[in-house]
C-alpha cells in the first residue's frame, strides 16, 4: 500500500522533513533505515505529529528514517487526539476545520481504494469541528460532513485507533476534569450535556463549569441545542455550531497555576508519570501567552523542517506536535473544540505542574522547548489544533505555512490513507523498536538489588504506562480498573516463558468512578462474531464498516450508529462516545433480560445465640440500619427481611398493617420452611415504621438467651428459600462454630499447629455444604455476604464457600466485642456504613474477552465461572476485584495491539439493566527486555498471590511459598542471562522489577503466607479470602503498607486537595531502622492504621496531636485524634483523612505506644526486618542471588 | 466371559459420556453446575465398573490383561478417594474452568476411551481362542 502512495510533487518534499520529525518522537533511535520504511514512514508522518508526546520526545535528532516508522506506528495510534483537543483562539482550528472539508473531498477523489481505506471519515469529522475564524468557514459541521462525503474512507487499523483516540482522549477529560473541578475552582471544566435526540449520551458527572465554560456551553447550546457534552474554553466563539463535532472541550485556561497543583491529585491516576518526568521542560509558559503565535510557530517549524536536513526536522517536527497541541487548547478560545485530547491533557499538565497550555505540550512533553520557541515564532496558518485532522493538515501546510491550501490537505490526506495501511504491517516490528529505545532508559535501567538499598518511590508506586502512542495511551482504560501483569504483551508463549513472569489481567470493574459516560441507545453495537462491544481501539473501514479489535471481524455500522449525538452531526461513528471512551455504561434493551429487573432485596441473617448477644454486635448492626435506612440503594419496590438464629430460626413478620412485628420461630431445622412465605420480605417504604421497631427492639430481644447453638445452615437454607424468587443480597452475621443442623462444622484448628513450620492444614473447606448452597443462591442471582465476627475458631475456610462462590464479600473480625475491642467494634461501624450505602449490582455476569491468540485459562475472585468465560456474580459491589490469569494459544506477530474487554452487565437498584465495558489496549513486543520493561510489578506480585493462595489450597502452604520464591528467582535469572554485560556476582533487576522480591518477601510474612509465626488459621484464611477478591490498590496496602513519619511534616511538598493543605511525607522503608525514639509513626496498612509513638516523642507533638500532655498519659486504646488547634494537629489530620479518603473503607486508626498489646501488630509489618522465623530483606536477596547462582 | 464384554462396554459408555459432556461444557452448550452434576454421577458406576472388570481379568487368569487395567483401575480409584472434602465430586463446578482442568480432564477421558477400545480388542481377539481351547 505504501509503495503505492503518490505524493503531490510538492508534499513529497514535505514529507521527508516530517518523517523525521516523527523520527524524534518515535524516539527510535538508529535502528531505521530500511527505504520501504520511508514509505511508511511518510504516509504516517502525519501520526507522528500527534504522537510526539510519546516517550521520544528526547530522543536524539539523529535518528533515521526508521525512526519515522516507529513514530508512524505510535502516530497511527495516537495522531487524533492531540490536535483535536483544543482550538486556537487564533483559527488554527477553526482553519483546520475548512481545510478538512476542502481536503476530505479532494482527498478522497484522489485515493485510491486501497488508500481510502487508511483515509477515517473521523479525520474530517475533527477537522470540522473547528470553526474556522480565519478562513470564515461558517461551515456548520452537520453540513460539512455531509459535504465532505466520507464513504471512500475505510480508515486502516491504525487510522481506526487514531480516531478512536481522539473520543478516548475526550473521556479522559471528563473524567479527570471532575477531578479537577473538585480540587480548583478555578481550573475550567467541560460541561457535558445530554442530546435528547436518538440515543442520549449522558455524562454521569457534569464537571463544574466555570464561568467562562458556562457561557461557552450557554452559546453552543444556544447554536445547538442539547449538543452534548462539549468543554468550552474561554472560546468565545461558541456560536458556531462546528462545536458538535469536537464532545468535549478541553480546557486551556492559562490560568492553571492552581490548576496545576490540583491536577497533580487527579494526576496521580494517570499514567502520565514518565511522561512527567521526561517533559520537565516547562515550554507550556513560553506556549501559553503565545497561542497564536503558536501556530505560526507551528508552520515554521514545518518549513525549517522542509529546509534542514533530516536531523533538524526531527526536533521541529516534535516542536510541532506540541504546538499543535497548545494551538488546539488555545483554541478553546474560538469556541468548539475537538474534546478529545484535551482531557488527557489536563492530566498530564498536572503531572508536569504547568500551566494549561503545559498540558497540551505534555503529550508532546519529548519535544524540547527551545525548538518550541522556534516554532511557536513562525506563523501558523491553520489549526493544527485538530487531531484527527491535524497530521493532513501539517503535512499539507508545511509547503504553504500561511495560507491553509486545500491541495495541502489533499496530500496530508492522502498520506493518512497510506499510513494506515502501512501502520499494521509494521507496527509490530516499530513497537518493538520504540518501546526499547522510549524505556530502557527507565523501566530498564538494572538495579543492584543488594547495593541500592533505597528503592521505595517518594510516593506510591506509580503503575507503568503501556508504551503505546499518546493517543491511544490517552484513550486506554484507567490502570485503576483495569491493569495487566506486563504491560508489553509478549508475541509468542515461549517468550512469555523465557520471562517467567505471569501473564495476566487484575480488574476492578465497578469501581466508583466520578465520571462515566452513560449511553442510551436503542442499539448497542456490538461485533457479529465475538460479540465484543464497540470500543475506541476499532478501526472504520470506511463509514459504514468497522474492524473488530479482538476477532478482526469487519462489521457494519449501524444505521443508528451514523449519527452522533453529540454533536448532532451525521456520519461520524467514530466520534461517538463509545468509540472515544474506554470506560463506558449502556443503558441495556429488554434483549439483555431473561426477566424483568429485580428489585433490590435485602435480607438480614443474625446469628442471636449467647456467643453473639454477648459480642454485642447486635446493637451496632441495627444502629447501622436505622441509620442507613434511606440510604439503602433502590427504589420504591426496594424489599427487606430478617432471619435471626440460635438453635431454632426466627422470622419476622413485618406486613404493613400490623401494630408491631411479629416473631415467628421454626424450630424444626432439619427440614426447615417458611411460614409466611409473603410477608416475611417487606417492601422498605411501606413498612419502614415496623422494620424501624423491630431494629430498635432486636438488640434487647435476646438479652437473656441461653441459648449456645447455632444453626446457621438451616438459617440459610430458609434464607435461599425466601430470595430464590427475587435474588438479591443475603447479609450474614455469624459469630462462632455452626452447631447444627445441615452444615455442622467441627473444630479443625490444632492451636499447637498455629506456628508450625511445615504444613498448615485445613486451608480447605470441610464440607461442601456451604459451596453447593452458593451454587443454588448463585443461580437464583443471590449473593451471601458473610460477616464473621468470632473470637474463636469458626472454620472461615468452610464459611468462606457461601460468599465465595455467590460473588458475595466476607469480613472478619477477631476476638470482636462491642466493648473489650473498640477498634474491632468501630471497625465494623464503618463498614457496615459503607456496606449498606454502596452502589450494588444485581443478577450480574461478567465476561473478559482478548484479542485472537490469547486465552484466560484460571480466574481468581469471587463468584461463579459459568462456562468458558462467563462469570456470573449474583451481586456485584464497588469494592470487588478480580484476575484472571491468560495464555498466549496463538502467535501474535501478526499485530501490534492487544486488547482486552470485561464486560459487566447488572442490574442498578434503580432496576435499570446496564452495561459497563472497560478496553484496554496494549501494545505487543518481541524482544524479552521489552517483556521486562513492560512489567507491572505490583500487578506481578497480586496475581501471584492469587496463585499462592490457590496452590496453597489445592497443594499445600509450602509449595505456594516455595513457587513464591521461584517466581523472583526465576524472573530475575532469566534478567540477568537477557543482559550478558552484567557481573553474576550482583543481584540485578530492572528498574521495573525493583521492587519484585521486597513485595515477594512481604507476601511471604504476609499473615496468609506466613509460617513459623504464631496465626491463627481463620486469620490465615481471611488474608486469602482478601487476596482474592481484594482490587490491586487495596491488596498492595495490605502486602506492603505505607510508613510515613508524621511528627515533622511540613508544608513543603505539599498538595492541596478541596482547599486544605495535605502534606506528604515520604515513604520510609519498612524497617525499624527508620523507626526512632524521638519520632511517630503512621502506618498505613489499607483496613488500618497505625499510628506508632516514640518514647521520647516531642512532647509537643504529643500535646498537639494527641491532646495528652505526655507520654505517659496517652491511653492504650485510643482510636481517635482529637481536633486540636494547632498547625501539626491540623496537618496529621489531614493527612490522614486524604489517606481516608482515597478508599471505600475508611480504616481504624490505632494508636500504638511500646507496652501496647497490638505492638505486635505494628512491628510484624516491618518486613525488611530479621525474625524468628524468617529472612530480613537483605538476607532474603541473599539467598535469592544463591539460588541464582545454583 | 461375557459379562466382561459387557461391562467393558459399559465403562466406555461411561467415558464417553465424560467427553461429551465436556465438549459440551467447552462450547458452552451447558454450564458448568449440570454439566459436573452430570458427570459426578457417573464416575462411581466408571470406578466399579472397571474395578469389576479388573478383578474378573484375574480371576478368569488374563494375567497381561489384568496388569494392563490395574494401574488405570488404582488411579480412577485413587481419584476419587483424594477429592478434597470441600468439593462436589471429582468434577467441581468451581474448579472446571480454572487452571486448565476442563482440559486436562478431556484429555484423560481421551486417554481411558483409547485404553479401554483396545484392551476390549485385545480382550475379544483373545477370547475366542482361549474359549474354543476350553471348549
Amino acid at each position: 500500500m505504501q509503495s503505492q502512495m503518490q505524493f503531490p510533487s510538492g508534499y513529497g518534499s514535505h514529507l521527508p522533513n516530517y518523517s523525521a520529525p516523527s523520527g524524534h518522537y518515535s524516539q527510535v533511535p538508529n535502528k531505521a533505515a530500511a527505504s520501504h520504511l520511508e514509505n511508511q514512514y511518510r504516509a504516517s508522518y502525519y501520526p507522528g505529529y500527534y504522537s510526539a508526546p510519546a516517550p521520544n520526545a528526547m530522543a536524539p535528532v539523529g535518528s533515521s528514517v526508521l525512526n519515522a516508522q516507529e513514530s508512524h506506528q505510535l502516530y497511527n495510534n495516537a495522531p487524533p487526539h492531540s490536535g483535536g483537543s483544543s482550538d486556537r483562539p487564533v483559527q488554527g482550528a477553526v482553519s483546520s476545520a475548512s481545510y478538512l472539508h476542502v481536503s476530505a473531498q479532494q482527498s478522497y477523489s484522489a485515493f485510491d481504494n486501497h488508500y481510502s481505506t487508511s483515509v477515517s471519515s473521523s479525520v474530517a469529522s475533527q477537522g470540522f469541528p473547528l470553526n474556522s475564524d480565519h478562513y470564515a468557514m461558517p461551515v456548520v459541521s452537520g453540513a460539512m460532513y455531509p459535504n465532505v462525503s466520507y464513504p471512500p474512507v475505510a480508515a486502516g487499523g491504525v487510522y481506526g485507533q487514531t480516531f478512536t483516540s481522539q473520543s478516548l482522549p475526550a473521556v479522559g477529560q471528563f473524567k479527570e476534569t471532575n477531578a479537577f473541578s473538585s480540587q480548583s475552582t478555578s481550573v475550567p471544566h467541560s460541561v457535558q450535556q445530554h442530546v435528547p435526540v436518538g440515543y442520549n449520551t449522558t455524562l454521569s458527572t457534569v464537571s463544574s463549569a466555570q464561568a467562562v465554560q458556562d457561557n461557552l456551553s450557554r452559546n453552543l447550546t444556544g447554536s445547538v441545542p442539547k449538543v452534548n457534552n462539549q468543554i468550552h474554553t474561554g472560546g468565545i466563539d461558541s456560536s458556531q455550531p462546528v462545536h458538535s463535532v469536537s464532545q468535549n472541550v478541553p480546557f486551556s485556561k492559562p490560568g492553571a497555576g492552581t490548576s496545576a497543583a490540583s491536577a497533580a491529585m487527579s494526576s496521580v491516576r494517570s499514567p502520565a508519570p514518565s511522561l512527567s518526568s521526561k517533559a520537565p521542560s516547562s515550554p507550556s509558559a513560553t506556549q501559553s501567552p503565545e497561542l497564536p503565535l503558536q501556530e505560526g510557530m507551528q508552520y515554521g517549524g514545518y518549513v525549517n523542517n522542509q529546509a534542514s536536513s533530516a536531523p533538524a526536522p526531527l526536533s521541529s517536527s516534535s516542536d510541532d506536535e506540541e504546538e499543535d497541541e497548545e494551538d488546539e487548547e488555545a483554541a478553546l478560545d474560538s469556541s468548539s473544540t475537538t474534546s478529545s485530547a484535551s482531557p488527557v491533557l489536563n492530566n498530564y499538565d498536572a503531572l508536569e505542574g504547568g500551566g494549561y497550555p503545559e498540558t497540551r505540550s505534555v503529550t508532546s512533553s519529548p519535544v524540547p522547548s527551545p525548538s518550541v520557541l522556534q516554532t511557536s515564532k513562525a506563523s501558523k496558518p491553520f489549526g493544527y489544533g485538530y487531531p484527527a485532522l491535524q497530521p493532513g493538515y501539517q503535512n499539507a501546510t508545511p509547503p504553504t505555512p500561511v495560507q491553509p491550501s486545500n491541495p495541502g490537505h489533499h496530500s496530508g490526506f492522502q498520506h493518512y490513507a497510506q499510513q494506515y495501511p502501512g501502520v499494521n504491517q509494521l507496527s509490530s516490528s516499530l513497537g518493538g523498536l520504540s518501546l526499547q529505545h522510549s524505556q530502557q532508559p527507565e523501566s530498564l535501567r538494572p538495579v543492584n538489588l543488594t547495593h541500592d538499598r533505597n528503592i521505595l518511590p517518594v510516593s506510591s508506586v506509580p503503575a507503568p504506562v503501556p508504551n503505546l502512542n499518546s493517543d491511544l495511551r490517552k484513550l486506554n482504560c484507567s490502570p485503576d480498573s483495569f491493569r495487566c501483569t506486563l504491560t508489553n504483551i509478549p508475541q509468542t508463549q515461549a517468550l512469555l516463558n523465557k520471562a517467567k513472569l505471569p501473564l495476566g489481567l487484575l480488574l476492578h470493574p465497578f469501581r466508583d468512578l466520578t465520571q462515566l459516560p452513560v449511553i442510551t441507545s436503542s442499539t448497542i453495537v456490538r461485533c457479529r462474531s465475538c460479540r465484543t462491544y464497540i470500543n475506541p481501539f476499532v478501526s472504520f473501514i470506511d463509514q459504514r464498516r468497522w474492524k473488530c479489535n479482538l476477532c478482526y471481524r469487519v462489521n457494519d455500522v449501524p444505521e443508528e450508529f451514523m449519527y452522533n449525538p453529540l454533536t448532532r452531526s451525521y456520519g461520524e461513528p467514530h466520534k461517538r462516545p463509545e468509540v472515544q471512551n474506554s470506560t463506558v455504561e449502556f443503558i441495556a434493551s429488554s434483549d439483555y433480560m431473561l426477566r424483568p429487573p429485580q428489585p433490590a432485596v435485602y435480607l438480614f441473617v443474625l446469628d442471636v445465640s449467647h456467643n453473639a448477644v454477648e459480642a454485642g454486635y447486635l446493637t451496632i448492626l441495627c444502629q447501622s440500619l436505622l441509620e442507613n435506612l434511606d440510604k439503602l440503594p433502590g427504589d420504591s419496590r426496594t424489599r427487606i427481611g430478617f432471619i435471626t438464629f440460635d438453635s431454632t430460626v426466627q422470622f419476622y413478620n413485618l406486613q404493613e398493617g400490623l401494630s408491631q412485628p411479629q416473631m415467628l420461630i421454626v424450630s424444626d431445622i432439619d427440614d426447615i420452611f417458611l411460614p409466611t412465605p409473603d410477608s416475611l420480605l417487606v417492601n422498605l417504604h411501606e413498612s419502614k415504621e415496623l422494620i424501624k421497631d423491630l431494629l430498635n427492639a432486636l438488640p434487647n430481644m435476646f438479652t437473656n438467651t441461653r441459648e449456645t447453638h447455632s444453626a446457621l445452615g438451616p438459617a440459610l437454607q430458609a434464607a435461599f428459600k425466601l430470595m430464590s424468587p427475587t435474588g438479591g443480597r443475603i447479609s450474614v452475621f455469624q459469630t462462632q462454630l455452626p452447631s447444627l443442623g445441615a452444615g455442622l462444622l467441627h473444630s479443625r484448628e490444632d492451636p499447637n499447629q498455629r506456628s508450625s513450620t511445615k504444613v498448615v492444614q485445613h486451608l480447605g473447606p470441610a464440607t461442601d455444604f456451604y459451596k453447593k448452597l452458593a451454587l443454588d443462591c448463585s443461580g437464583q442471582q443471590t449473593a451471601v455476604d458473610l460477616f464473621l465476627l468470632s473470637s474463636q475458631y469458626s472454620d472461615l475456610a468452610s464459611l468462606a464457600c457461601m460468599s465465595k462462590y455467590s460473588a458475595g464479600c466476607i469480613y472478619y473480625y477477631p476476638s470482636f466485642h462491642r466493648s473489650h475491642n473498640p477498634a474491632q467494634a468501630e471497625k465494623l461501624q464503618k463498614d457496615l456504613k459503607r456496606y449498606l450505602t454502596r452502589k450494588i449490582g444485581f443478577e450480574a455476569v461478567m465476561r473478559i474477552r482478548c484479542t485472537k491468540g490469547l486465552s484466560i485459562h484460571t480466574f481468581h475472585g469471587n463468584f461463579f465461572v459459568r462456562s468458558t468465560d462467563l462469570l456470573s456474580l449474583a451481586n456485584v459491589n464497588p469494592d470487588a476485584g478480580f484476575a484472571v490469569q491468560m495464555s498466549i494459544e496463538e502467535s501474535l506477530t501478526d499485530t501490534s495491539l492487544v486488547c482486552f474487554q470485561t464486560a459487566l452487565l447488572y442490574t442498578s437498584s434503580k432496576g435499570e439493566r446496564r452495561i459497563r465495558v472497560h478496553t484496554l489496549c496494549l501494545p505487543v513486543v518481541s524482544s524479552l527486555p521489552d517483556v521486562y520493561a513492560g512489567a507491572d510489578v505490583q500487578a506481578v506480585v497480586c496475581l501471584l498471590a492469587n496463585m499462592a493462595v490457590d496452590r496453597s489450597v489445592s497443594s499445600s502452604l509450602a509449595d505456594a511459598r516455595d513457587a513464591l520464591v521461584n517466581a523472583v528467582v526465576d524472573s530475575l535469572a532469566a534478567y540477568m542471562s537477557t543482559a550478558s554485560n552484567l557481573q553474576q556476582s550482583m543481584l540485578i533487576a530492572p528498574n521495573s522489577l525493583k521492587l519484585f522480591p521486597l513485595y515477594i518477601l512481604a507476601l511471604l510474612k504476609q499473615k496468609a503466607f506466613r509460617t513459623g509465626t504464631s496465626t491463627r488459621l481463620d486469620d490465615r484464611v481471611y488474608a486469602m479470602c482478601q487476596m482474592k477478591s481484594q482490587p490491586l490498590v487495596h491488596l498492595m496496602k495490605m502486602i506492603h503498607p505505607n510508613l510515613y513519619r508524621i511528627d515533622k511534616l511540613t508544608d513543603e511538598s505539599t498538595i492541596h486537595v478541596n482547599d486544605r493543605v495535605v502534606p506528604q511525607p515520604p515513604l520510609q522503608k519498612l524497617s525499624a531502622e527508620k523507626l526512632t525514639r524521638e519520632g511517630a509513626f503512621l502506618m498505613d496498612c489499607g483496613s488500618i492504621f497505625y499510628l506508632w509513638i516514640g518514647k521520647n516523642c516531642d512532647n509537643n507533638f504529643i500535646k498537639d496531636v494527641l491532646g495528652y500532655p505526655n507520654y505517659a498519659s496517652v491511653p492504650q486504646k485510643m482510636t481517635q485524634l482529637p481536633e486540636v488547634d494547632a498547625p501539626s494537629s491540623e496537618r496529621t489530620r489531614s493527612f490522614i483523612s486524604w489517606l481516608r479518603d482515597s478508599r471505600p473503607l475508611s480504616p481504624v486508626l490505632q494508636v500504638i505506644k511500646d507496652e501496647n498489646p497490638a505492638k505486635t501488630d505494628f512491628f510484624q509489618h516491618l518486613i525488611e526486618d530479621r525474625t524468628e522465623a524468617a529472612f530480613s530483606y537483605y538476607e532474603f536477596l541473599l539467598n535469592i542471588q544463591q539460588q541464582i547462582c545454583k | 466371559y461375557i459379562p466382561q464384554v459387557y461391562i467393558y462396554i459399559c465403562v466406555c459408555v461411561c467415558v464417553c459420556i465424560y467427553i461429551i459432556t465436556l465438549s459440551d461444557l467447552e462450547c458452552d452448550y451447558i454450564n458448568a453446575r449440570s454439566c459436573c452434576s452430570k458427570l459426578n454421577k457417573w464416575v462411581v458406576p466408571e470406578v466399579i465398573g472397571h474395578a469389576v472388570v479388573t478383578v474378573l481379568m484375574l480371576i478368569s487368569l488374563h494375567w497381561f490383561i489384568f496388569l494392563l487395567n490395574l494401574p488405570v483401575a488404582t488411579w480412577n480409584i485413587y481419584r476419587y478417594i483424594m477429592v478434597p472434602s470441600g468439593n462436589m465430586g471429582v468434577f467441581d463446578p468451581t474448579e472446571i474452568h480454572n487452571r486448565g482442568q476442563l482440559k486436562s480432564h478431556m484429555k484423560e477421558a481421551m486417554i481411558k476411551l483409547g485404553f479401554h477400545l483396545l484392551c476390549f480388542f485385545m480382550y475379544l481377539y483373545s477370547c475366542p481362542s482361549w474359549m474354543t481351547l476350553t471348549t
